[in-house]
């Protein structure tokens, strides 16, 4: 089936949820991932039992932080 | 390693930035065009903190989707390092994990004098990255 992830049309295999969809694109850490699906921000409980369909669009992006710390 | 090339334009709005929220670390995203700096999206840091910054993922779509419709792409993601010197922290590199983009670290070590440096962060390390300041 085909979603549009991160703006690109990507054709992947039927029946994916999430979670497997992030393993499907190396995401080293999913824990670290943030999910939109059709413009609704996942809660991180749901990536599994997320079902993903035909044309969905969905985008992920890694959390941004980091810090100077105490020098 | 292909330099960056960040307009002066763009450099003062990220001093500013900084120097308006300090002790509070600024962060925001860089885009542009290759490997030149056109625009500069300034983020809330939500963890509203003197050493340590995390952007909101909502405000992180949403600009994502702003970057891409005008063409532009995430060239990096910057930060201000309000008492410390430009150089990536340990937090830094743990939580470099978006791939594909620059960490620019703004110092206001000399409050009068910020500067910024660039760098590479990912599984083969950290490395620097040339920052050319241009005018325009």
């Amino acid at each position: 089936m085909k979603l549009i992830i991160n703006g690109e049309e990507v054709s992947i295999k039927d029946g994916l949820n999430v979670n497997q969809l992030l393993v499907e694109h190396n995401v080293k850490m999913p824990e670290m991932v943030s999910v939109e699906l059709n413009g609704q921000i996942l809660r991180r409980h749901v990536y599994e039992t997320t079902q993903l369909n035909e044309g969905d669009k969905v985008e992920f992006l890694y959390f941004m932080g980091g810090g100077g710390g105490a020098e | 390693m292909t330099p960056i090339e960040l307009p002066l334009f763009v450099f003062e709005q990220m001093a500013d930035q900084a120097r308006a929220i300090a002790p509070v670390e600024a962060c925001g995203i860089l885009a542009g065009v290759d490997r030149r700096v056109t625009r500069l999206y300034e983020m809330t840091n939500v963890d509203n903190s003197s050493d340590h910054f995390m952007m909101n993922p909502a405000e992180q779509f949403s600009v994502i989707k702003l970057i891409r419709a005008a063409g532009l792409k995430m060239i990096a993601v910057y930060h201000s390092h309000p008492a410390t010197p430009a150089r990536p922290s340990e937090e830094d590199i743990r939580l470099a994990l978006q791939p594909d983009v620059a960490w620019v670290i703004l110092s206001l070590e000399r409050p009068d004098e910020p500067y910024a440096r660039a760098f590479s962060i990912d599984g083969d390390g950290v490395a620097e990255i040339p920052l050319t300041i241009v005018k325009g």
